[in-house]
């Protein structure tokens, strides 16, 4: 499992090489606009969205962090911008991933974001429990605001419940929460379920 | 067909690990997540677009229109991917590097298992899904006797849950997938039999539902004004079956909603909820009207068992309690509780909840009791024991004659109600029975009739005659396999675990027996002349729902009859 994971990041670094060497191509072209775009973005006050934002806020806010990834030119900004990312790992039935999460930006959003297999049948509407994760640090869960009745009520119906289950939806990315571990409860289950198993290289 | 279109190659495992996001929208190759497949995250190849024509392929279509569509179908055939952040996602980029890199790793795939799913609901489009994802070779029909698909999710969700039905733009792109068709207006057990599917297709799965209701089997059950809950859910939500059913909401102002469950809520809830607040629903169009014309203004919620045992859950509770200017009654005397109460509370956190919620309600009754205003009561304790028929109209209802209970322990250690022998009748016009559904067996099925499903071990069917050996190739989900209980996401957990018996079964015993499968099943329904209706004749009527829908302020308005719905495919 770890073998797995380690040899993929290596080859996502290189997919991510070759990605840059193309995006360079076209930034330069782009600079101008993206320095422009950049000045306007940086007068925004960072604000961290209510708990009950749905997609449509939570993109712009993904939009926001990626922009200024993009038209960042010097270290200072980079690191400026690293700041504006919290580090989340999530655990599934195949291993751990950890992934970059723009704050203000939810955890069912950022798992779709990179491919984490999260159902969201609901969309972040707080109608049904296919985000429910499992915080698996309870001083994490503590730094969370509490559950709102409507998303207990969800949890209620949660698959494989326990005492730090939240809906994925729910969960939104702010500086306290960096490190943040989150279980799928497929981690848990032990049936596999997925007929699908990535060879080792 | 564009020549860089190619099959599903499969998931590039090499992009799993993709993390930030930094491609704009605006450079040349703003190849959107669209191109990627959409439910199995494998790629439809934009790439050599990308490098070698300077405008980009369409990005909202979907590469393969179903190979059954016609023309104008497959036009229709788009893919919607709205929560995903399509166009500025690394993941996109990095997508079509590790398809390449997957594609060279990943033998040509043949489309060797045919699989056919019986059911669009939930359980249908879940096992689908699931089926799609861990079978690359697999082709996978969906039959529905409906014209429409997503079973109860249309015809069961109430019309004032928009938010709960949104899983259908997932069901959707699975539908969309090119490897997935749907056929509907195509019934198991009349259109087509059981044995001639199991000898098109490799893997059939069962997942048509519970299409019908528990009995009471007391005196009375038959008389006009008692309805199961289905058919009046069916009713407002313009299920073509049930458009007809005119429940009389005139000459009564009480009606008796029997059982305590979701269901139960939902019916209590549109017969209470203020007509005007309906009408931004898509609740059926004779519903509307004859909820504007009701005069029921008194619904008694009767539950044979007390306040702990409820089966709702909170967030329905919730709901009908905050109903603006209602009435709610609750004896106190009913919320003391016995110690096996507290027990069961202790071990279930939604009898905890639900029943704290009740308490409150009790106690806080705000609105006081006034000529006209609409009241709930919820009556526990009380088992119905006949229907009492009316003097001045013959063959209807007036009321019902309950028995009083307590609770009792059995042998199994569950609180049940026994009977106390004194009577109490409560007069109404309308009843409506929500004891549960009921699932029909169909001719070559084995069917346990006591427990009302398929016996099956996780989702493999076991023969009745065969020593209780697995019938080969046939599965069940959902209702159909467990019973009617459970939310929509219940059904997600219920696929996985029959897929999972599918994929075992195909890797202990191969498939080499070749199958028509898909166009088998064109030639047989060509053959018998049944016209289907392919997903794209349904967008067809999703398109009509709402264009008529939006002049009228509603999501969409459903055409609730047959010949509308057959009518809109012709177009």
């Amino acid at each position: 499992m770890v073998e797995r994971s380690l040899c993929m990041r290596e080859i996502s670094g290189t997919i991510t090489k070759i990605v840059c060497f193309f995006s360079i191509m076209f930034i330069s072209k782009f600079s101008r606009l993206g320095a422009q775009a950049f000045k306007g973005l940086s007068k925004a006050p960072l604000t961290i969205p209510s708990r009950k934002s749905f997609f449509p806020v939570v993109q712009n806010d993904s939009l926001d962090a990626s922009s200024r990834k993009l038209f960042s030119t010097t270290n200072s900004q980079e690191e400026n911008e690293d700041k504006q990312k919290i580090s989340v790992t999530f655990f599934d039935k195949d291993g751990e991933q950890e992934i970059k999460v723009p704050i203000g930006m939810s955890m069912l959003e950022a798992a779709h974001e990179n491919d984490i297999e999260l159902e969201g049948a609901c969309e972040g509407s707080l109608a049904c429990s296919t985000c429910h994760v499992i915080v698996m640090d309870v001083e994490q869960y503590n730094k969370l605001e509490d559950p709102t009745d409507e998303e207990n009520d969800m949890l209620d119906l949660a698959f494989g419940l326990t005492e730090t289950s939240r809906l994925g939806c729910q969960v939104i990315a702010k500086p306290e929460l960096d490190g943040l571990r989150l279980a799928l409860p497929a981690a848990t289950r032990n049936f596999a379920v997925d007929g699908y198993k990535p060879k080792p290289h | 067909m564009p020549s860089y279109i190619s099959k599903c190659a499969g998931p590039p495992p090499l992009v799993f690990f993709s993390s930030a996001s930094i491609v704009p929208s605006f450079l040349p190759f703003r190849f959107s997540c669209n191109t990627l497949c959409c439910w199995c995250h494998s790629f439809r190849p934009s790439l050599p677009s990308v490098s070698t024509s300077p405008t980009p392929p369409p990005l909202s279509k979907c590469a393969a229109p179903p190979p059954l569509s016609d023309s104008s179908s497959a036009a229709d055939h788009v893919v919607q991917r709205h929560h995903r952040r399509s166009t500025l996602s690394l993941h996109s980029a990095m997508s079509i590097f590790g398809g390449m890199i997957a594609r060279k790793f990943s033998s040509a795939t043949t489309r060797s298992l045919h699989v056919c799913v019986v059911g669009s609901g939930p359980a249908g489009f879940y096992t689908a899904e699931k089926m799609l994802k861990a079978h690359k070779g697999a082709e996978v029909d969906i039959i529905d006797r409906l014209p429409t698909p997503f079973g109860l999710v249309r015809s069961g969700v109430a019309p004032d849950h928009p938010e709960t039905k949104i899983v259908i733009n997932q069901f959707s792109r699975v539908a969309h997938n090119e490897r997935c068709s749907f056929f509907g207006n195509v019934t198991l057990g009349s259109s087509i039999s059981l044995s001639e599917l199991r000898q098109i297709y490799h893997v059939v799965v069962l997942a048509y539902g519970a299409e019908s209701d528990r009995v009471l089997g007391i005196p009375g059950e038959e008389l006009k004004g008692v309805h199961s809950a289905r058919e009046f859910v069916w009713w407002y939500n313009g299920h073509p079956d049930f458009s007809n059913l005119t429940p009389d909401l005139k000459s009564t102002d009480t009606a008796i909603v029997l059982g305590q469950g979701n269901v139960a809520l939902d019916v209590a809830r549109i017969l209470l909820r203020s007509p005007k607040e309906l009408s931004t629903t898509d609740i059926a169009n004779h519903a509307l009207t004859a909820l504007s014309e009701s005069s029921i203004r008194k619904v008694y919620l009767v539950g044979r068992r007390g306040p702990v045992q409820a089966a709702c859950t909170a967030k329905e509770l919730r709901e009908i309690l905050a109903i603006k200017d209602l009435y709610v009654n609750i004896k106190e005397a009913d919320l003391v509780k016995t110690s096996s109460d507290e027990e069961e509370m202790k071990n279930n956190r939604i009898r905890k909840r639900v029943f704290e919620l009740l308490s409150k309600a009790s106690t806080s009754r705000s609105p006081s009791q006034s000529s006209g205003q609409r009241e709930l009561h919820f009556t526990f304790f009380r088992k119905p024991d006949k229907f009492l028929e009316s003097y001045d109209k013959s063959g209807y209802v007036d009321g019902v004659h309950f028995e009083k209970t307590t609770l009792k322990e059995n042998d199994s250690g569950n609180q049940i109600a026994i009977g106390t022998g004194e009577y109490e009748d409560i007069k109404c016009g309308l009843v409506l029975k929500s004891i549960g559904y009921k699932s029909i067996p169909i001719d070559g099925l084995p069917f346990d009739q006591s427990k009302g499903v398929v016996p099956n071990i996780k989702g493999r069917v076991i023969s009745s005659s065969n020593g209780g050996e697995n019938e080969d190739g046939l599965y069940v989900c959902g209702w159909l396999k467990r019973g009617p209980t459970g939310i929509i996401a219940t059904n997600l957990y219920d696929a996985e675990e029959t897929v999972a018996s599918i994929s075992e079964d195909i890797e202990k015993k191969e498939v080499t027996s070749q199958k028509a499968g898909r166009e088998g099943l064109v030639h047989l329904l060509e053959n018998k002349k049944i016209k289907f209706v392919t997903f794209g004749d349904w967008e067809k009527i999703d398109f009509e729902e709402k264009k008529v829908g939006s002049l009228k302020g509603k999501p969409r308005e459903k055409l609730a009859t047959w010949n509308d719905l057959l009518e809109v495919t012709t177009k």
